[in-house]
């Protein structure tokens, strides 16, 4: 490849090692998923045959892919609003909050999961005993970090008080105001916290597996523990799902800005 | 009768800042007011006040007869343009200007014909699909003007929504605010610590200084008989001389060993300490030729600085320091070093009583911006 004006030839040197650094363990993998289970011995695709014929798969999948849906819109409820508030209201409080917010980096998840267990011992069972309560309420604390940060930094790219007196002034209450002009403008930070959300329920296992919870982590490990080649089968079959579910989110919160776009050609 | 009034508007802030220290402003409908002073002296805090952004520890805003003090800025109808960049990014210029009718139910029809009459005002009929990073300061801030007049508020509030523009746009929008507020008739209420700009625009300007208005009125008078030296200076440049009334039948003034006649000095008490306040342009500088003269005084050309159609001379001399504003084609024969003869004239120099000037005094001004 002809090397650009001003690129260095090094560029391509270290963006080739980086790439393999990426791509030979997804290789590798891969090559090892098409081994045959019985001869050991390429190329068979039986692995993702036989992943693809488990009912345990497309009901973990199934529970994850909703339990990060569910994790995803609760925590923007709950933190679109609060961080939009600290911003505008109480600025002085943001560092008390990202310290807050770098609590579940610091609290293991086995240490959550116990204290959670306990907290929550005694609430109502379609709480406590379905993945929908119990379980989200805990990825919400685990996705709070990812949660903030992004947020915090899509707050602080625009202008918070003079859109928000600009809104009122035209008339606009706080919830439209909220809803009409703030959220569509930090847009791409809460898509960015909402794919790292998906990412982490998507392969949190520690809380799930001691709450005796059936998720997505759990089947890989029990495939994992079970049988080599499907299991890397089933690693890969993740990892393109968690991607091609991150692409989706992307494609929906890019509609409007490409509407944008549209218009703008059209000039 | 007032359309807007401010009453005693009092605002302290933590840490004992007080930003308003009771100020009073009575406007009537269709009036243009700026409220003028130097960075920290109030004025964008009365305009937040009027807004509805923030409340007053005392005092109460009324409009058209109508106390609006605990209002929600969102009910207020007010229009505003702020100093930011506050176009909605998310929406293409004609959507901002739409915002505000929607919020308010309008028809779609009345909405779209609205917005298309108000970007044509404001010389952007073509630009409606644009999004704000696609147009300059000049033209958002336009946008935020017809946004502001969408919903036809009963004050429009411009928070110095020229400052962030270049000086040559900053003028010709400042025109053009001046005539749409004439075309539509609109109470304006005009933030600006530029000089220039709030004696061009407005009917009334009100200078600020640490949270009081020193002196309100129309831009000529508040050039031509300022009430405070700080009002003074601020509007304009002055040459201050601190003197002692001599002869008050004669309106004669000592400064400096030099006696001068001031004709705003007569009927004062004898002996009397005052503030002499001359205008640059007023000055007359010609070459020294050693003779003197009544009402004069002498010194030396330190420095020039070109404006254009007229250039200020520095002059520095034993009994005063002056500045002079001359025409650029006479500068030419007063170079730097020369010995001249200031000329100072008697009916149009100002006399205030010397109070506290140190303190009274204006904040130091670009020589050049004024």
């Amino acid at each position: 490849m002809k090397a650009r004006r001003g690129t260095a030839p090094t560029s391509y040197f270290w963006l080739l090692i980086t790439g393999a650094y990426f791509f030979v363990p997804l290789l590798a993998t891969f090559l090892f998923s098409l081994k045959s289970n019985q001869t050991g011995k390429c190329c068979t695709a039986a692995s993702y045959t036989w992943v693809l014929h488990q009912g345990d798969f497309w009901h973990t999948l199934k529970i994850s892919l909703l339990l990060a849906l569910e994790t995803i819109v609760i925590s923007l409820l709950i933190f679109v609003p609060t961080i939009y508030w600290v911003h505008l209201k109480v600025p002085r409080l943001r560092p008390v909050v990202a310290f807050l917010a770098l609590i579940p980096f610091v609290v293991p998840p086995i240490v959550m999961v116990v204290g959670l267990l306990d907290v929550y011992r005694g609430t109502p069972s379609w709480f406590y005993a379905q993945p929908w309560g119990f379980l989200a309420a805990a990825y919400v604390i685990l996705a709070f970090p990812y949660m903030f940060f992004s947020l915090d930094a899509g707050f602080r790219s625009i202008d918070v008080h003079t859109l928000t007196e600009a809104s009122q002034s035209l008339g606009a209450s706080w919830p439209t105001t909220l809803v009409k002009v703030i959220l569509p403008n930090i847009r791409s930070a809460a898509l960015a916290a909402s794919f790292l959300t998906l990412a982490i329920v998507m392969g949190e296992f520690t809380i799930a597996n001691l709450s005796a919870f059936s998720t997505f982590p759990r089947f890989i490990q029990a495939v994992n523990e079970a049988q080599a080649y499907p299991a890397a089968a089933l690693t890969l079959m993740s990892f393109a799902l968690t991607w091609g579910a991150m692409l989706s989110l992307l494609l929906v919160g890019r509609k409007r800005g490409t509407r944008a776009a549209v218009l703008t050609g059209a000039r | 009768m007032a359309y807007l009034e401010l009453q005693n508007l009092h605002r302290e802030f933590a840490g004992g800042v007080k930003a308003l220290d009771g100020i009073e402003v009575q406007l009537g409908q269709g009036e243009f007011l700026s409220l003028l002073g130097p960075s920290g002296c109030g004025k964008t805090t009365a305009l937040r006040l009027v807004a509805g952004f923030d409340r007053p520890d005392e005092g109460r805003i009324v409009i058209d007869g109508k106390d609006i003090t605990n209002v929600a800025p969102s009910k207020r109808d007010m229009g505003m343009v702020f100093q930011a960049y506050s176009l909605f990014p998310n929406m293409s210029a004609a959507q901002n200007v739409e915002f505000g009718l929607k919020i308010r139910g309008k028809h779609k029809g009345e909405r779209a014909s609205r917005v298309g009459e108000l970007l044509e005002l404001v010389g952007l009929g073509h630009a409606g699909d644009r999004y704000p990073h696609q147009l300059s300061g000049g033209m958002q801030q336009r946008v935020a003007l017809a946004r502001a007049l969408a919903i036809e508020p009963r004050v429009l509030l411009l928070d110095e929504p020229l400052s962030a523009l270049d000086a040559k746009v900053r003028v010709q929008l400042r025109e053009e605010i001046r005539r749409i507020q004439l075309e539509l008739g609109i109470t304006t209420l005009y933030v600006t610590h530029d000089q220039e700009e709030a004696l061009a625009v407005s009917d009334q300007v009100a200078v600020m200084n640490r949270g009081r208005i020193e002196q309100i009125g129309p831009p000529a008078e508040m050039y031509s008989r300022p009430a405070t030296p700080f009002v003074a200076e601020f509007i304009g440049t002055m040459n201050r001389l601190e003197a002692t009334i001599a002869d008050p039948d004669s309106g004669t003034v000592e400064h400096g060993g030099v006696s001068l006649t001031v004709d705003a000095a007569r009927g004062r008490r004898r002996g009397e300490r005052v503030l002499v306040l001359i205008r640059p342009e007023t000055v007359e500088l010609t070459p020294a030729d050693g003779s003197g003269g009544e009402n004069t005084l002498s010194g030396e050309v330190i420095a020039q600085t070109f404006l254009g159609p007229v250039t200020r001379l520095k002059v520095v001399g034993p009994a005063a320091d002056l500045i002079a504003d001359v025409s650029t084609a006479k500068a030419a024969t007063l170079p730097i070093g020369m010995k001249v003869t200031a000329a100072l004239p008697a009916t149009d120099a100002r006399v205030l009583e010397l109070s506290d000037p140190v303190a009274e005094r204006a904040p130091e001004l670009d020589p050049v911006g004024q």
